[in-house]
């Protein structure tokens, strides 16, 4: 019976001994460290870039970066391929963000979209801590953040008849996924939540088994959606909207309009549309390709097999 | 009568240890997806575990009494092949009835702590106890005098408790990548509705059998004492 807390306990030792081992032998300084419910918090600096990090010993956790001399620039390639999303909605006035990080798209959104309120959701009290207190991450009468698992925050929005115009699902990282983040009724329920003319983005993983799954739901939650990659990158990004997807004139349109704007924010709005795949022309899965369910969720166990 | 059967029936010890076994492993198989089922209502965070853990070790310690008080008066295989088919109907609601209990749950508490744990109580709390009052009771039926009672504990802790390793891996590694949350809940209830008929009809038989050589198991009996 107490195995189950032994093992967590055990797990808990090696990993912290584990990261205290490796956090001697980093090269970028280290400028706060601590462990929190849910993992161990890094944040180091080198060169003028300070990056947040969850895990020492993998590289693909890096979870939020900054450049101390020009906070509003963007540095990862994902963060960007997220604003593909505005060629579906170029004026989003409610955003909700699960998955806080270092707090930097929140910060670049308040910027590009001064008007927009917007609803941060971080399941870990330490992470939105650390954002405010060594990423500059800025709150006020229109940015809100709640420490809640967004699986809830979103059943509650609902239950408020909340809408928003753009929700970005950035809670994964190449570690570990919330799995019931992933599955056929919580898309179900993020839908619900999205305006009549909203958008969905989220950030995730385009290698493993996990691939086919993820993609099969949110085909049957949504339709057909936009895949957003980069060659030499393990993200992808999806865009899936309540309504049909826009035409190619359209975007092209929308792309033209926005790329002074997001030009400012080293975001080359044009040439990330040329990235934009629609699951119409391409679908890079087979068809029978089963669905992540509340029943059957074990994106973990998939994300393991190549 | 009851000690005739503990002492005479080739199989019966073998058969209480299994039926253990079994017990461990589906609690432990139940709580893990415990987490799993309360996961879209109440999240993922640590308290949901701290809700889950909570309830099975309440259940559980309430379990142990009842179950051992319940061997004090006419213990038989009969009643502990009983003790198993309600556990696997308790087990039930936990398959049909959950989304319905939580959302209501959800919709009255807003607090995930505390709504995690009344939707655990509402869940697991009576399969576990029953659950929980199989191991004193195979303990009393297995118990034939004070030298080896402590061994005979020792043993049955043993085989459970390793039902339970077994449990918590088999299921958390392979069973939710095969099945659905639902189909590995519906097993676990029909593999200990089919153990407790299993130990009834096991007993129905040797009574039978010991009816046909009650005379001869009687002599013996009074040669021995």
């Amino acid at each position: 019976m107490n195995k189950l807390t032994c093992s967590l306990l055990l797990a808990i030792v090696t990993n912290f001994a584990l990261s205290t081992l490796l956090n001697l032998s980093a090269s970028a300084e280290v400028i706060h460290s601590e462990r929190s419910l849910y993992r161990n918090i890094l944040v180091e600096q080198s060169n003028g870039l300070r990056c947040l990090k969850f895990n020492v010993k993998s590289t693909k956790t890096q979870q939020s970066c900054m450049l101390i001399d020009d906070p509003q620039q963007l540095v990862f390639n994902y963060t960007k391929m997220l604003f593909t999303s505005l060629l579906i909605n170029p004026r989003p006035e409610r955003i909700l963000i699960i998955g806080l990080g270092g707090g930097t798209m929140s910060n670049t959104l308040l910027q590009i979209f001064p008007q927009a309120k917007i609803t941060n959701v971080e399941i870990d009290p330490a992470v939105i801590k650390v954002a405010r207190n060594y990423f500059a991450f800025f709150e006020n009468d229109n940015i809100s953040t709640v420490a809640q698992d967004g699986r809830i925050f979103i059943k509650r929005a609902l239950l408020k008849k909340q809408q928003y115009d753009w929700i970005i699902l950035d809670a994964f990282n190449g570690d570990y996924i919330p799995e019931h983040l992933m599955t056929q009724e919580f898309l179900q329920e993020a839908k619900q939540l999205l305006s009549a003319n909203g958008v969905l983005a989220a950030n995730t993983f385009s290698v493993s088994d996990l691939y086919q799954y993820e993609s099969a739901t949110y085909q049957a939650v949504f339709g057909n959606f936009f895949n957003v990659k980069q060659k030499n990158s393990g993200n992808r990004i999806i865009i899936a909207s309540n309504k049909a997807l826009p035409t190619a004139p359209t975007m092209h349109a929308t792309a033209q309009a926005l790329a002074p704007v997001l030009a400012k924010y080293n975001v080359d709005i044009i040439k990330l549309s040329r990235l934009m795949i629609s699951t119409a022309t391409t679908q890079d899965w087979p068809q029978q390709a089963e669905l992540l369910t509340d029943q059957y969720s074990p994106a973990n166990l998939l994300n393991l097999k190549n | 009568m009851t000690n005739n059967i503990d002492n005479i029936v080739p199989w019966q010890n073998p058969l209480i240890y299994l039926l253990a076994f079994s017990s461990g492993f589906c609690i432990m198989g139940i709580e893990l997806l415990g987490g799993r089922i309360l996961a879209p209502f109440f999240g993922s965070s640590v308290h949901i575990w701290g809700s889950i853990i909570t309830v099975f070790m309440l259940s559980l310690s309430l379990g142990y009494l009842a179950g051992g008080k319940l061997s004090t008066s006419a213990a038989s295989l009969n009643r502990y092949g009983l003790i198993f088919i309600f556990a696997g109907i308790a087990v039930l609601p936990v398959a049909f009835f959950a989304p319905w209990l939580m959302e209501a749950i959800f919709l009255a508490i807003e607090d995930s702590r505390y709504g995690s744990l009344v939707a655990s109580m509402a869940l697991f709390f009576i399969p576990t106890v029953i659950l929980g009052m199989i191991s004193p009771y195979s303990v009393r039926l297995l118990v034939t005098d004070k030298n080896s009672s402590g061994q005979v504990a020792g043993k049955l802790y043993f085989v459970s408790t390793l039902g339970s390793a077994l449990g918590t891996i088999i299921t958390s590694f392979y069973l939710v990548l095969w099945f659905e949350v639902n189909d590995i809940i519906i097993v676990f209830s029909a593999t200990l509705m089919l153990l407790g008929v299993c130990a009834i009809v096991f007993n129905r038989l040797n009574s039978s059998a010991a009816n046909g050589l009650s005379d001869t198991s009687k002599t013996q009996g009074v040669v021995h004492e």
